[in-house]
């Protein structure tokens, strides 16, 4: 049976993607991002070894648009290219999914009631493209099959925190009900504190961000209480993203975590944040 | 004044976030042209063709004046706060014409580019 062996939650900052194709893993202001990475990686290829990432992400109008926006989507494809953000895409392989987990996934999950939007082409943009390198090798190819979860968390109303946490239990049970011997991570991308719009352009908090960073590991329970407008007035309009967090949480949720690693950066407009969770 | 051809669009709505304009259906139903404007320029087609001619270029979606003159005016804070352009989307009209997103912030902030970067903690990681 397959089993959901590890979490992980991890910033999706876009300027993750210029400073680790320029290779600026020694350059001061970007070690302590990469740095933090090395360690996690590692454990991935030589403790963990999933054969699949669920990687839980948001589209940031870069394939999907305001035509259509669903507010939970699976990708069901064997392959997915990357998007073009309006300056053309990064040097890395297309990513390789695994389309018979996902529709199992998308069939029993929507069975167990999480209607997801279910995606037969797709390309994914920098919400999984900035960490997906920094955690897994991609040298000749990815050393993971993904299976790609999009949520609405740009156009209100957005799914609550709680909805997400629940969406992460109904993936469990889908992984754990899957017949081939697999090991899942799940990933949850997004965050930490950042506003990138308005007079509050730049806006952080590290209190926040620390916060959470403990919370996700020990009492989810209280994050799923937070509202939308907590979230954001005290970490910014777009940190509201961290509810995608809450997927991965969830999908770990049926028994202890152990927190592996963490890592904390603020730089410039966004908290980078980086956590590993065992499942017991 | 014609609010809904001149001004910024009447009935957005105020989450009570200080300089923070979020982007919900109040917004997102005024900006929809304006952010599927951006939103085609993640084809470098289009992106060539809007360089090449912006006016022409606009005048295939369905924007207000309001919108359009404050894309000529690249000004971001206006298009966000007043006009539903969503910061994800609008960045793409960003790159095209140049603007990076600190240096869209900087002028969301009020400030220039060199004065926003002396807030950050590491402004080498950018
Ligand atoms: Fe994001």
């Amino acid at each position: 049976m397959a089993k959901i062996v590890a979490g992980i939650g991890s910033s999706h900052v876009p300027s993750f993607g210029p400073a680790y194709d320029g290779r600026k893993f020694e350059d001061p202001d970007w070690k302590p991002l990469f740095d933090g990475y090395v360690p996690v990686r590692e454990w991935l290829r030589d403790t963990v070894r999933p054969d699949v990432a669920v990687v839980v992400y948001n589209d940031h109008g870069s394939d999907f648009s305001l035509d259509r926006v669903p507010t939970f989507a699976i990708g069901v494809r064997d392959i997915y290219e990357q998007a073009d953000e309006g300056f053309g895409t990064r040097p890395l392989p297309p990513v390789k999914g695994d389309a018979d987990l996902s529709w199992h996934i998308a069939k029993a999950v929507i069975y167990d009631e999480f209607d997801l939007t279910v995606c037969q082409e797709m390309k994914v943009d920098h919400g999984m493209m900035a960490p997906l390198p920094l955690l897994f090798s991609h040298d000749p190819d990815w050393a993971v099959r993904v299976v790609p979860i999009v949520v609405n968390v740009i156009q209100h109303p957005l799914p609550t925190a709680r909805r997400c946490f629940r969406l992460g239990q109904a993936i469990g049970r889908a992984v754990a009900s899957y017949p081939e011997d697999l090991k899942v991570v799940v990933v949850g991308t997004g965050g930490m504190s950042h506003q990138l719009h308005g007079e509050r352009f730049g806006h952080l908090s590290e209190t926040f961000d620390r916060r959470w960073l403990d919370l996700i590991a020990r009492d989810p329970e209280e994050l799923c209480r937070m509202t939308h407008e907590e979230i954001m007035a005290a970490a910014g309009a777009e940190s509201v993203e961290l509810i995608m967090w809450l997927v991965m949480r969830g999908a770990l949720a049926g028994g202890a975590v152990e927190r592996k690693h963490l890592n904390y950066y603020a730089p410039m407009t966004t908290g980078m944040g980086l956590i590993s969770l065992a499942a017991a | 004044m014609d609010e809904k051809k001149d001004g910024p669009q009447a009935g957005l709505s105020d989450w009570g976030i200080p300089g923070t304009y979020i982007f919900d259906h109040t917004r997102s139903r005024v900006g929809f042209e304006l952010n599927k404007l951006a939103y085609s320029l993640t084809d470098p087609q289009n992106r060539e063709a809007f360089k090449k001619d912006e006016e022409a270029y606009m005048a295939r979606y369905g924007l207000t004046e309001a919108q359009k003159d404050a894309i000529r005016r690249r000004d971001w804070l206006a298009l966000t706060k007043h006009h539903g352009g969503n910061i994800y989307y609008i960045y793409k009209l960003g790159a095209a014409t140049g603007s990076g997103l600190y240096h869209m912030g900087a002028q969301m902030r009020g400030e220039t580019y060199e004065q926003f970067l002396e807030t950050r903690g590491a402004k080498g990681a950018r």
